[in-house]
């Protein structure tokens, strides 16, 4: 398994999350990348504040991993995600996977980041001109 | 005993800091804890969701707290 995790508090770099992925032997590479969106509800954001329970979120990022090699004939896999300050327009997380032929590397990308969504523990607050809020936090 | 507890995001809003001290008996439950958590925090029954981590995994309700576990306190997650 070809395994590749971050969490950084320093801008992420889509080029080497890309090359961690790559291999003579994939045919593609699916790449998602979270960018910080200038609004909410057409409420202006000013910026995002990401924290993680970074031990906790390291080993859900490996096990979301993990399961992607189990269901999909992935060849390799790197996930990165930023914690701190992040403007508008920032990257807050990119997933790259790559495999033999497209569709694994698509289905796999997908889960990758819908479930880091559901179970890894990393939280962002959103902070508007007139207030802030964590988001999801209520239902 | 007494249990540190780690918090994060809201939860550490309403705990009032990153890491809180709750005395509990001995033998208690993830689901006991929780409870007295919420006694004790009103606001986080108020969330979405509230669970708890121990030793940096999802903790399932009749899980036993030992003295030393690493407790954390898990509100909604958000990130990506």
């Amino acid at each position: 398994m070809n395994l590749f995790l971050k969490l950084s508090d320093t801008p992420l770099d889509i080029q080497s999350c890309i090359r961690e992925v790559e291999s003579p032997s994939c045919g593609g590479i699916d790449v998602f990348i979270g960018t910080v969106r200038d609004a909410t509800q057409g409420k202006r954001v000013l910026r995002l504040e990401f924290e993680a329970y970074e031990s906790m979120a390291l080993k859900e990022m490996r096990r979301i991993a993990e399961e992607a090699f189990e269901r999909w004939p992935v060849q390799s896999f790197s996930m990165h995600h930023r914690t701190g300050v992040l403007t508008v327009g920032e990257v807050a997380v990119i997933i790259a996977v790559s495999a033999a032929h497209r569709a694994a590397a698509f289905d796999a990308c997908r889960f990758a980041i819908d479930t880091l969504k559901q179970s890894v523990p990393i939280w962002k607050k959103e902070v508007f001109e007139d207030g802030e809020v964590w988001v999801a936090a209520h239902p | 005993m007494q249990i540190d507890i780690l918090t994060f995001g809201i939860a550490r809003d309403i705990c009032g800091g990153s890491r809180i001290r709750v005395d509990v008996p001995d033998d208690t439950t993830a689901e006991a804890l929780k409870q007295h958590l919420a006694e004790q925090f009103p606001r986080l029954s108020g969330l979405a969701s509230f669970l708890l981590a121990v030793n940096e995994e999802f903790a399932a309700d009749n899980s036993l707290i030992r003295p030393g576990d690493e407790v954390a306190i898990i509100p909604p997650v958000s990130g990506g």
